[in-house]
């Protein structure tokens, strides 16, 4: 089935509008909150802090902990508090999305935790997460080599496109999902999955339009990041 | 962290840490619509704590002893992002009991007519979830929450129903909540001899009791007592006295 014109009259490698904001939760060292579309998605972070019980603490560098978690009625059937098979598979990528940016060498013993809050959802929650958690590490400021712009890209009808929405996730003729995150500056991928089905061209060409979707993402984290401070907030 | 010697000397001073009147109450601001897959859904503010409130609705069975009502359940979620202390997992102790004093306030207020959440008598009712999310500690998350819950309840909409086929159309929305009554609490602490109103964290940490007071009007609905401490016949009093005035004061903030 052709997809010849996207639901909400966007690009097939535009995202939805962003709004990025740093320091949105006071008791936390860093925080931020990213919303994309109707997504929106807040990360705090704590640390570097003593990790307990001690068997789990690393001498040769600090521990990256994360946890994502969607409040119940972000979603139209509410989701049951508490953990899931989901919920804990995302905390355990977010974790590896952002961990090659962090300089967890200089934190030995200690963890940084970082909790992710998915306050309303119209698809792409994870991707959302990870650039709040990325904005909310900078943030704290936990030593970092780059930023980690998120974002989904994947296929809705015979179409490549960036940041699927619920729509075009359930879209009836069929769609497959990526969620990717990326390290702008040298293009590093630390996110990867994929629902659906894409042949070998289609995954190139849809972690290149992502790629592009990411280096704007960064624009706005950094614009945010600095607004912060610019503003004496 | 402070000393309880040295709170109570500024106390004695008639003032507190944060410089408020023992009476005075923080700042409350309320916002509306801040998760738009909610029936409703709301952010209270009380100084610095910021707690989140939803609303979902679901149809389920009637208890036996109550066929023609529908019911209520509230949940509350200590987030590990809110304050240093919180930690992932099971709900804490103090995050059931802050529910159950929310749920009381409504409930006991008859704040929502349940027999209007009757769907089928016997079989269908609808199931009112009320969760609550704590997203930055302060202290009084207690108050917090329930006029969190009171502002999403106010804005709530009900989906659309097919009884035929047992399907809920969230995107098709079908009148308000039934909501007859507006129940506020306030929380009030004692420290040594003095009584004040809405406990910042610091003080949560040293106080000797504690009383929460769900009104609606000069009508008492639920009443808590914490901390280890007492409390006199008077010191009850004088705290519902104050506790039914800034219950008003506080309702104003919320748009029926």
């Amino acid at each position: 089935m052709s997809y010849t014109k996207r639901n909400d009259g966007r690009k097939f490698e535009e995202t939805r509008e962003i709004k990025a904001e740093v320091g949105v939760i006071k008791n936390a060292q860093g925080s931020a909150k990213f919303q994309i579309g109707e997504t929106i998605a807040v990360a705090g972070v704590y640390g570097p802090r003593n990790l307990y019980p001690k068997f789990l603490q690393d001498p040769e560098k600090g521990v990256l902990r994360c946890n994502y978690n969607m409040f119940s009625f972000s979603v139209d059937d509410r989701i049951r508090p508490g953990p899931s098979r989901r919920s804990r598979e995302i905390s355990l990528v977010t974790q590896r999305s952002l961990a090659p940016a962090v300089n967890l060498n200089e934190f030995p013993n200690a963890v940084v935790d970082v909790f992710v809050e998915i306050i309303q959802a119209d698809a792409g929650t994870r991707c959302a997460g990870i650039c709040a958690a990325s904005m909310a590490l900078a943030d704290a400021g936990i030593p970092m080599k780059d930023l980690v712009a998120a974002v989904g890209v994947g296929k809705v009808g015979d179409k490549i496109v960036v940041d699927l929405d619920k729509f075009e996730e359930d879209y009836e003729g069929g769609a497959s999902d990526m969620p990717i995150a990326m390290l702008p500056r040298n293009n590093e991928i630390s996110l990867l999955q994929l629902d659906g089905e894409l042949d070998v061209k289609e995954v190139k060409e849809a972690l290149e339009m992502g790629k592009k979707a990411c280096e704007n993402i960064l624009e706005i984290q950094r614009k945010a990041l600095k607004d912060k401070y610019k503003g004496g907030k | 962290m402070i000393s309880k010697e040295y709170l109570i000397s500024i106390l004695d001073k008639k003032t507190r840490v944060d410089g408020r009147k023992l009476e005075d109450y923080r700042k409350v601001e309320v916002e509306y619509d801040i998760s738009k897959n909610a029936e409703g859904s709301s952010k209270v503010r009380i100084g610095d704590t910021e707690v989140m409130a939803g609303i979902k609705l679901e149809v389920g069975t009637p208890y036996p002893d109550s066929p023609d009502e529908g019911t209520i359940i509230v949940g509350a979620e200590f987030l590990p992002i809110s304050n240093p202390e919180f930690e992932s997992g099971p709900p804490s102790i103090a995050s059931v009991e802050l529910s159950r004093v929310v749920d009381r306030g409504i409930r006991e207020s008859k704040a929502l007519d349940f027999k209007k959440l009757c769907i089928v008598e016997g079989e269908k009712i609808w199931m009112v979830l009320i969760d609550i999310y704590v997203m930055n500690d302060d202290g009084n998350l207690q108050d917090a929450a329930a006029l969190a819950a009171l502002a999403a309840l106010s804005k709530a909409k009900m989906p659309k129903y097919d009884v035929e086929s047992g399907k809920i159309n969230y995107k098709e929305k079908d009148g308000k909540l039934p909501l007859e009554k507006m129940p506020v609490e306030c929380s009030l602490a004692k420290i040594g001899e003095h009584i004040l109103v809405d406990p910042g964290i610091e003080e949560e940490g040293l106080l000797d009791a504690r009383l929460t007071v769900a009104s609606v009007g000069k009508e008492v609905n639920a009443l808590q007592k914490g901390g280890n401490g007492t409390l006199s016949i008077d010191d009850v009093d004088k705290m519902l006295k104050l506790a039914v005035e800034k219950n008003a004061d506080n309702l104003k903030k919320v748009k029926k």
